[in-house]
């Protein structure tokens, strides 16, 4: 391998054309790792790489990539939805899906030239793979060794419960539980969790040995504290202890039913669980979109570029990258029938690239707003640092530069309800930067984006009633159109009446 | 250099996995919108061509059945501020009038990304799925079981043993057998016992005559005459022992049917009538391929005689001459006999017609039906292509031309014979619907 040498120019391109095989895929990931590893200093789980076909890549999308996943007819919706609109052409498949998990794998499609094999290994298999590695969401919230493993246990768990009590039974609670899958999360504590596995292996092994050793004898005897069996390894308050002992008010929804649900059988419970654990586990995903999807595109677009400069590329290569790496990261304007909102591929990497042009090329400007890095040619640490501290918001409120914002022809829009007009509140001007930026921000600030709705109370001593509580962030509502609908769900995990009230912040 | 001692990547070629994962939720998603799919499935179908029909269908279906709601934040209400890029002349102060009931615009696209707005679904039916969701209650089962009755498609297989069965079916080992163990059993004296013990008796006669011995004699001769009569009771082969070879009926399925596709292509069927038929013959045609391994088709056309052509002569070529239906089902029965043994064969007949013959023909067609063709074949489906003015005239079951009363004759004797009058597109689907209907008889009640 003549490319092992690391810093000896290479005479003659890893590649050339765009087939591809299996020799060359490996040369090529050689290549990528020296410079992901010994150039930029990136932070890896071990990569696994895997080749599959576009159906493949139909069957992953449906499962949220996840290579194994529980069944349920919601999958099966959107895999239809996702193969009608390849068939019509209206979307083209992505080159690529990365799984949060140790190791990390990615996949490759087939029909890939081997361009796109080398962007999307240094996308994936090292961008997005030392992002799952390195920020403190990921870090605090998933755990990456275990998540194949509970999945695989999900899938066999809810399978089992299909057998047992028949799939309409399991499928109801599914659906009420995917419902609530957006507050089904822990925002601010971390919950409380012994290693998940260990814990699942115990849990399965009380149940089993309640069913072995099941007794009508037992029946017989009058039910008393002695003989009932702590619900949950986290010595739940009982329920005729009261509602303060509900460790009220409770953001997480599915938690709280979980827990507190007096009408739930156990292996229910378990679903909800299950439910909500993923929930746990994209969330991060979800508060980094624009960092995460920034880092893999800076890192691939560096990686390729690098390969260029040493001549492990071609020209043509090289063209047909920056071809898709512009589309990628293309951002039309409001105005632009293909506005979709902002692309977190283009604010990101514009983001990161104007963070190394600080620090090697700043403007007065720059060494005005950013004092702490401009000029100092460090970037990779200040990239490494922000890749592992910040998340969305955060990120934006710290490292937008006015450059960014004047590339974007960024506005911003005020919007009360009373008025009859939309305000422009501040654009890309010297008045203007902080108020963009920091209204940017907030759009990235998943309290904001989704509704803030608690548990308040559990009328556990009258009718059961279950209190819900929206918080209106700025006045607010709920849509009207899913509000009873989610409603009439949790109702049904609840097994009683729930009403759910809107107040102000 | 540590570095380059890392592990080699893990590449691993996942093209051979078995593709097709989401297949068992798929089939819970259609499951779960079946009522609407269906709706849509009918729909779709009235307007389709029938070449299109084969193949992949797109379906648009409402979400009703298939909601996945969550909670989510209105798009109006409140105070809000956002950041959109690509500002061109805006400075800070300016005001944009609001999209109406927010609708189009910034909003109409927000709420789309969302997901809320979506009212249809669509997606793709492949043909399998499709055709499960046409056929769903059409079903052959009783006319495949008394035909199969009728026509003696079984065959004998051995079935062990039995007690009881005629002469000629006796096992005589498995019998002999058993008679052994009887005898062994019942401790039956052997002759040779009994031979042995006269051969003595003999033996003390012959000597002179000495003191005991006629006590002798006698005792012996008792014990030959006890052993003999124990011989009566266990004989040597008791009916408890007879063991018959046992013989099952087994049915045989036949796998494999023949469609005959008769039709009249006398000038007074014109092109519509045609297609009509066409359509009629296709849908038969799928519906009968999902229940036979091997289905063949046999085009019979006929005007004043008739003869068997392909396809394409079938629907588009034209023949002059009068009109006689007796032709063609002589012709298929001549046909039937030279390819089609009804042991093998499950022979299903559809033919259309514009309802007119050569008078007194219609009486040797009744005839031909019931005499030789309705006991051969599991289904006649004959239709009478009307245009809608005639459709109205002939709005009574009782009314029509010849040909028309004297199949309904023929319709009254056997139970897989039907007709059916059609003159639109529309109709073909209802009638089929109705001729293969799972319970034919509560279906027309």
């Amino acid at each position: 391998m003549s490319t092992n040498t690391g810093n000896l120019p290479a005479t003659r391109p890893l590649f050339e054309g765009s087939e591809w095989d299996f020799e060359t895929l490996e040369r090529a990931y050689k290549a990528i790792e020296d410079i992901a590893l010994n150039d930029l200093k990136l932070d890896v789980y071990p990569n696994q790489i895997e080749i599959i076909a576009s159906e493949q890549m139909l069957d992953a999308y449906s499962s949220h990539g996840m290579p194994l996943m529980y069944q349920h007819w919601s999958f099966g919706k959107l895999f239809a939805r996702e193969a009608t609109l390849y068939q019509k052409g209206y979307t083209a498949l992505a080159y690529e899906i990365v799984i949060n998990s140790s190791p990390c794998i990615s996949y490759l499609m087939e029909e890939n030239t081997m361009t796109m094999q080398a962007l999307v290994t240094a996308h994936a298999a090292f961008g997005h793979n030392h992002f799952f590695k390195n920020n403190y969401l990921f870090r605090q919230w998933t755990n990456a060794e275990a998540i194949l493993d509970y999945l695989a246990f999900s899938k066999q768990y809810i399978a089992r419960c299909e057998e047992k009590y028949g799939a309409a039974a399991v499928e109801q609670v599914i659906d009420s539980a995917h419902a609530l899958m957006d507050q089904g999360v822990f925002r601010y504590r971390r919950p409380p969790r012994p290693s998940r596995v260990a814990m699942e292996k115990q849990r399965q092994a009380r149940l089993r040995y309640d069913e072995e050793s099941f007794s009508e004898l037992w029946r017989t005897l009058p039910e008393s504290q002695a003989i009932r069996q702590p619900d949950d390894e986290e010595e739940d308050p009982a329920f005729e202890g009261g509602a303060s002992l509900l460790k009220l008010p409770e953001e997480n929804i599915l938690y709280f039913l979980e827990k507190h649900s007096p009408t739930l059988r156990p292996w229910q419970r378990e679903i909800l669980r299950i439910v909500r654990n993923l929930s746990q586990y994209f969330y991060p995903q979800k508060q980094t979109k624009v960092m995460n999807e920034g880092c893999a595109t800076f890192v691939h677009h560096y990686i390729l570029s690098t390969l260029f400069e040493k001549g492990l590329i071609t020209e043509g290569s090289m063209l047909e990258f920056l071809h898709s790496h512009t589309s990628v990261v293309f951002q039309p304007g409001f105005d632009d029938p293909r506005y979709g909102g902002i692309n977190p591929y283009a604010l990101g990497f514009a983001m990161m690239a104007d963070i190394r042009r600080i620090s090697e090329n700043p403007t007065a400007e720059d060494r005005d707003w950013f004092p702490d890095f401009a000029g100092k040619g460090d970037w990779r640490d200040v990239l490494k640092n922000a890749w592992a501290n910040y998340r969305d918001e955060s990120f934006i409120l710290q490292f937008l530069s006015p450059k960014v914002m004047r590339d974007f022809r960024m506005f911003a829009v005020h919007d009360e309800a009373e008025s009859p007009n939309y305000e422009v509140s501040a654009i890309h001007s010297e008045g203007g930067y902080q108020r963009v930026r920091a209204r940017l921000a907030s759009m990235y600030e998943l309290g904001q984006l989704e509704p803030n709705i608690q548990v308040t109370q559990a009328d556990l001593d009258g009718d059961r009633t279950l209190s819900l509580v929206h918080y209106r962030h700025r006045g607010v509502p709920l849509a009207e159109a899913t509000r009873d609908l989610v409603v009439a769900h949790v109702e049904r995990l609840w097994g009683y009446g729930v009403e759910l009230d809107e107040v102000d912040e | 250099m540590a570095l380059n001692e890392q592990a080699m990547p893990t590449i691993i070629d996942r093209r051979l996995n078995p593709k097709g994962k989401s297949l068992t939720n798929r089939q819970r998603f259609i499951r779960r919108a079946r009522a609407q799919i269906r709706e849509a499935v009918q729909k779709s179908l009235k307007d389709a061509t029938v070449t299109d029909f084969a193949k992949d269908q797109k379906i648009r279906i409402p979400t009703k059945s298939t909601k996945e709601p969550r909670f989510r934040l209105s798009h109006s209400g409140g105070e809000r501020e956002w950041v959109v890029p690509g500002n061109k002349e805006f400075v800070p102060g300016d005001q944009i009038q609001k999209p109406r009931q927010g609708q189009g615009g910034q909003r109409g696209k927000e709420a789309s990304d969302s997901g809320e707005m979506e009212d249809d679904f669509e997606f793709t039916l492949s043909q399998d799925e499709l055709l499960d969701i046409f056929f769903e209650d059409l079903e052959l089962p009783n006319l495949v079981k008394t035909s199969l009755k009728e026509l003696k498609t079984h065959s004998w297989s051995r079935a062990g043993f039995t007690t009881a069965g005629s002469p000629t079916n006796i096992n005589l080992v498995r019998t002999m057998r058993n008679s052994f163990g009887r005898r062994i059993a019942m401790r039956r004296p052997k002759a040779s016992e009994i031979e042995a013990l006269e051969g003595e008796v003999a033996a003390l006669r012959e000597r002179p005559y000495s003191e005991g011995r006629d006590d002798k004699i006698a005792v012996l001769t008792a014990e030959i005459e006890r052993l003999e009569k124990k011989r009566k009771w266990v004989p040597f082969l008791d009916p408890v022992d007879v063991r018959f070879n046992a013989f099952q009926q087994v049915p045989k399925p036949t796998t494999q049917a023949v469609m005959f596709c008769l039709m009249d292509v006398s000038g007074s069927m014109g092109e519509r009538e045609k297609d009509l038929a066409k359509r009629f013959f296709m849908l038969l045609h799928l519906f009968l391929k999902r229940r036979y391994e091997r289905l063949d088709v046999v085009f019979i056309r006929h005007t004043h005689e008739a003869q068997e052509v392909d396809e394409q002569t079938f629907f588009y070529s034209r023949q002059s001459g009068g009109t006689v239906v007796s032709t063609a089902l002589d012709e298929m029965l001549t046909i039937v006999k030279d390819r089609y043994s009804t042991a093998d064969w499950n022979i299903y007949v559809a033919q259309a017609s514009d309802g007119y013959t050569q008078s007194g023909d219609a009486q040797r067609c009744v005839e031909l039906l019931n005499t030789a063709v309705m006991p051969r074949c599991q289904y006649y489906a004959y239709i009478e292509i009307l245009d809608e003015r005639e459709m109205e005239v002939f709005s009574s079951e009782e009314s029509g031309a010849e040909l028309w009363r004297a199949y309904r004759t023929v319709a009254k004797g056997w139970a897989n014979f039907a007709t059916t009058r059609i003159s639109k597109p529309a109709d073909i689907f209802p009638v089929f619907r109705e001729l293969f209907a799972r319970d034919r008889e509560a279906a027309q009640a």
